[in-house]
């Protein structure tokens, strides 16, 4: 079982996630052809400048009106992508599998980031039954999407601290990564890859289109 | 459902429409836009939304009514599109009344929440899908549905005959000359630099704002023209009813009356929605990647001639004033400095509504909501409680109101909340203010 996790399991989630988003980018750019409003008013300059306003903390009126909210949603963010890449256990087991010598950072960092990740997750479960607003719009898909992205990091802290059998959490550890990779491109979590599309393409009918700003 | 008067509004538009739908017959309209009108941006859109709600803020409406979740964008697309998705169109007729309620009558498809969305969703879009599913059904609040009738039957929006247009033009022509004698509404001047475009409630109850175009032309030294014949209405309720094949119609005409008289440019007079469906909506339809001949708004248009010394200002205008921005000029053109200009060129006090420009709220009569007429006037009200305190907060004693939906929707607000303020066009102002030369005088 750890052979398969650390051998096939990982192609299978990488086949899964990088095609999906293939997959997923091919099928939104026919269905954007098809939609024929959409292609010949994106401009480069315009998609950037929204992207980056958007990338940046308060960089929008909506990100100054939510202080708190912003540092913590772009703080999980960043956390989310960064602490899976860099890891030091990940950084070591790439370079035993593949014998690549990736970088790795401190070991505090990225438990405090996995840390950030978590409780990141858990205010943002709370917030969704806390404000009406979000509360009317959540569905039991939402909860379910939230624990699919904390489960790695969780799991992950458990095997860093060897708390259970670490056998046993280090192959769970494995499996709740997989899993999160593979559901990306098929479940909302897709927002990573469309973000920028979305962006541009607004940014482009405000800018290059309307002459007007959208942040 | 909003709150217990609203349950009880009567509108034949909807409540007789409804009992004419099959299941069947919903089912097909709901797939053959989703499925073949409908492509990237429905899918994108509904996969992309995270549910995070942040676009609640935005919301005129969702703020006006002590943050009622009901009234949120994204609240309004969940109990609409999301359910029709969902369900696959198998929904029952008061589904769809209520889907026609939440999409005609609570949202003003302003887009400002696109503004405060992390991912930039165009919500208003979602919103207009919603009309037009209900337009195929021919499921429309009554008066609203009345206003795209009359612009099938008669190419404008208040059913104004061809006579009668003309018989306007040429008593406002004898009005305004009453303050300049050679004041002019030239009818079909082919070749004219300018094509002035007006919407129909200008002829039918706000006529003297065709004279003051007459007195500022005059004053400008322009070579402009208005048609005599249709296509001189492009205000296009059909873009907000959903019903986008005489939408087309209306804009076809409008263009193709501007290419017939061979002239430079269109200036769109002082109306939000009639400046998007002629550079936007229309041109999109008919295949357009942008308008054939070039247009510009009233505020561009006076900024030229202000900032050009075209029309000088005599004296100032002394009371305290303040802006609604309309969403199709400002947000929909970047027109907000201008606007701005234009203000402080002719009024001696000016102040802004906070937030302003882009930000500013939404008057809540735009985008067809106001055309949905005196049924859901009080509705409307209840909407925008948040629009009668930025006004009350500003201490002017105008608000100027540089488009049609923004007039009459602000005038409805200072009456249901008593502000005890006036709304003003910009051309009031302007003919006001401005210094008429010796030798036109009368």
């Amino acid at each position: 079982m750890y052979d398969f996790s650390r051998g096939l399991l990982v192609w299978i989630a990488f086949i899964f996630f990088f095609g999906g988003l293939i997959y997923r980018l091919f099928d939104t750019y026919r269905k954007a052809k098809k939609d024929k409003v959409v292609l010949p008013y994106i401009k480069f300059k315009y998609g950037l400048r929204s992207i980056l306003h958007w990338i940046v903390p308060f960089g929008t009126v909506n990100m100054r009106l939510r202080p708190a909210f912003t540092i913590l949603s772009f703080a999980f963010h960043i956390c989310l992508i960064i602490t899976p890449l860099f890891t030091l256990g990940h950084a070591a087991s790439i370079k035993q599998s593949w014998g690549i010598a990736w970088p790795g950072m401190a070991d505090g960092l990225s438990l405090l980031m996995t840390i950030i990740v978590i409780s990141g997750s858990l205010v943002f479960a709370l917030r969704r039954i806390a404000d009406p607003a979000v509360r009317l719009v959540t569905s039991y898909r939402d909860v379910i999407i939230l624990i699919i992205v904390a489960a790695p990091f969780i799991t992950g802290l458990l095997a860093r601290f060897q708390v259970f059998d670490y056998q046993i959490i280090i192959i769970l550890h494995m499996w709740a990564g997989a899993l999160w990779l593979m559901i990306i491109p098929f479940t909302r979590i897709v927002h990573m890859l469309f973000f920028p599309l979305t962006r541009a393409y607004m940014g482009s009918e405000f800018g290059y289109v309307r002459n007007a700003r959208d942040w | 459902m909003s709150d217990k008067a609203e349950n009880q509004v009567v509108d034949a538009g909807l409540d007789e429409t409804i009992k004419k739908l099959t299941p069947e017959k919903i089912k097909a309209v709901v797939d053959q836009v989703l499925d073949k009108e409908c492509s990237a941006r429905l899918q994108v859109y509904i996969d992309t939304c995270v549910r995070c709600g942040l676009c609640s803020e935005a919301c005129h409406t969702y703020l006006s009514r002590d943050k009622d979740p009901r009234f949120s964008p994204v609240a309004k697309v969940k109990n609409t599109l999301w359910e029709l998705v969902k369900r696959k169109g198998n929904v029952d007729g008061n589904f769809v009344r209520d889907m026609a309620r939440i999409a005609f009558t609570e949202c003003g498809v302003c887009r400002r929440c696109s503004m405060y969305c992390p991912f930039g969703i165009d919500i208003a879009y979602l919103l207009l899908t919603v009309r037009r599913i209900c337009a195929r059904l021919e499921v429309v609040p009554q008066y609203l549905q009345d206003t795209t009738n009359s612009h099938a039957a008669t190419n404008n929006q208040m059913w104004v005959q061809q006579d009668e247009w003309i018989d306007t033009l040429q008593w406002q022509e004898e009005e305004a000359q009453g303050t300049i004698p050679l004041a002019q509404i030239p009818l079909e001047r082919e070749g004219a630099d300018i094509m002035y475009s007006v919407i129909a409630p200008e002829p039918k109850i706000l006529a003297q704002l065709l004279g003051n175009m007459a007195l500022i032309a005059k004053v400008a030294g322009l070579n402009w023209t208005m048609p005599a014949t249709d296509g001189w209405d492009n205000s296009n309720m059909a873009m907000y009813s959903g019903d986008f094949e005489i939408m087309g119609r209306v804009e076809r005409l409008h263009w193709e009356t501007a290419a017939r008289l061979k002239v430079k440019k269109i200036v769109m007079g002082e109306c939000g929605h009639a400046f998007r469906g002629a550079v936007y909506d229309g041109p999109r339809w008919l295949g357009w990647k942008f308008p054939p001949i070039p247009m510009v708004h009233a505020i561009e248009f006076y900024y030229d001639l202000l900032k050009s010394g075209r029309i000088r200002i005599k004296e100032k205008f002394k009371e305290p004033v303040t802006v609604q921005d309309p969403c199709n000029t400002v947000r929909g053109r970047g027109l907000g400095d201008k606007l701005r200009y234009v203000i402080n060129e002719l009024c001696e006090d000016f102040t802004d509504m906070k937030p302003n420009r882009e930000h500013n709220y939404c008057c809540m009569a735009g985008g067809g909501t106001i055309n949905c007429g005196p049924p859901w006037k009080r509705s409307r009200m209840l909407s925008n409680r948040i629009k009668a305190e930025q006004i009350k907060d500003t201490g002017a004693q105008i608000v100027i109101t540089p488009c049609h939906n923004c007039h009459s929707g602000i005038e409805d607000i200072i009456g249901f909340y008593n502000l005890g303020v006036h709304v003003k066009f910009l051309s009031e102002i302007m003919v006001d203010t401005m210094e008429i030369p010796e030798e036109l005088q009368a």
